[in-house]
């Protein structure tokens, strides 16, 4: 466990809020949707078992896009069999950006914590609990999930897609030093006001973003600690990594590199 | 100083430091032992900063960990989930 601690301690982590004893801790997961009528079921059901199992005050917030294929319905009737004070739904016409369905969500959000994930099941609740207690255990601005390190992994990748991953990870790393093995992981812990300062900060799209996020935070100070995830890959079978994707993530890298 | 601009005066510092010594240009006369590893080293550092990196690579795809547990989990919890929603009423 120690060999992922972040390197460093600054002072600005050991400012947390006067007066919130831990247990008045609150979790809010900000669950992006789009077209995600089969798996956001699924994905609500494991967090409340997770979040019920391992007591932690928490509720999620589903932004979902208007998806046309009946997502906002699914939603809807989660919101009546969990409560909503659990379950917010907090919808938008059409589909923006994912830097502005985090804007929106945390406008909404009560929690004093917020996590990131996909809602695709790629990523398991079941981490939450862990990077939870990671935070806790070295008071990290930012836990990070990461498929490089520890026993982190991932299932339903060829060969193919494991190389384009190591070696653009090992690029990123060489030319960054972003302090944090997984860049372009989405699956994230972050103190409130920590994501609220990094989104307003953050101009890039898609993969690079969450670079992005990851690199401002450095710049910034933030302590980033980090947690070995599992992730399991459902939809690469559909949607390969194409050259689009690859050239759009060098620009991204290279305009990161460049910049800051 | 972005991270472009410290590669970037690395690499002038590194490479002026090198043609100074490799030229004579401050007028050390260092022994031809010296000059002879000297000149090749930019050629022969830029052939091991690749196999470093093809074999650290290498070695990460070979230990890139497959989460068959991981998988295997999903599924069952997947169908427990699918029971237990549409047992609280939940129309899939």
């Amino acid at each position: 466990m120690a060999a992922l601690e972040a390197s460093r301690i600054s002072p600005r982590s050991r400012r947390e809020p006067k007066g919130r004893a831990p247990r008045q801790d609150k979790y809010s997961v900000l669950l992006p949707t789009y077209n995600e009528r089969e798996n956001l079921p699924l994905i609500v059901w494991l967090l409340v078992k997770s979040f019920s199992e391992s007591g932690f005050n928490y509720e999620i917030i589903i932004i979902d896009d208007g998806s046309p294929d009946g997502t906002r319905d699914v939603a809807e009737q989660l919101e009546k069999i969990y409560g909503s004070d659990r379950i917010l739904l907090r919808p938008r016409e059409k589909k923006l950006g994912l830097g502005t369905a985090y804007i929106h969500g945390m406008k909404h959000a009560t929690g004093n914590y917020i996590i990131i994930m996909d809602a695709d099941l790629s990523h398991h609740p079941k981490f939450i609990p862990e990077f939870i207690r990671k935070q806790k255990e070295g008071n990290f601005d930012i836990v990070s999930g990461t498929r490089y390190k520890g026993n982190g992994g991932v299932y339903g990748w060829d060969l193919k897609r494991k190389i384009i991953s190591r070696v653009a990870n090992f690029i990123t790393q060489i030319l960054l030093r972003p302090g944090a093995s997984d860049l372009t992981g989405s699956f994230r812990l972050y103190r409130k006001e920590v994501l609220q300062k990094l989104i307003g900060k953050c101009i890039s799209k898609g993969y690079v973003f969450q670079m992005e996020m990851i690199v401002r935070a450095r710049q910034l100070n933030y302590t980033i600690g980090e947690v070995p995830i599992s992730f399991v890959d459902r939809v690469y079978g559909e949607s390969k990594l194409g050259g689009n994707e690859i050239v759009s993530f060098l620009k991204g890298l290279l305009t990161l590199f460049a910049t800051t | 100083m972005t991270k472009l601009a410290q590669w970037l005066w690395g690499l002038a510092l590194l490479g002026s430091t090198w043609a100074a010594l490799t030229m004579g240009a401050l007028g050390l006369e260092l022994p031809s032992s010296c000059r002879e590893v000297l000149w090749p080293l930019p050629a022969y550092l830029l052939v091991s900063a690749g196999c470093y990196a093809l074999g650290t690579v290498g070695y990460r795809v070979a230990t890139f960990q497959d989460c068959e547990d991981a998988a295997r989990e999903l599924q069952s919890q997947i169908q427990e989930a699918r029971a237990d929603l549409t047992r609280r009423g939940l129309r899939f």
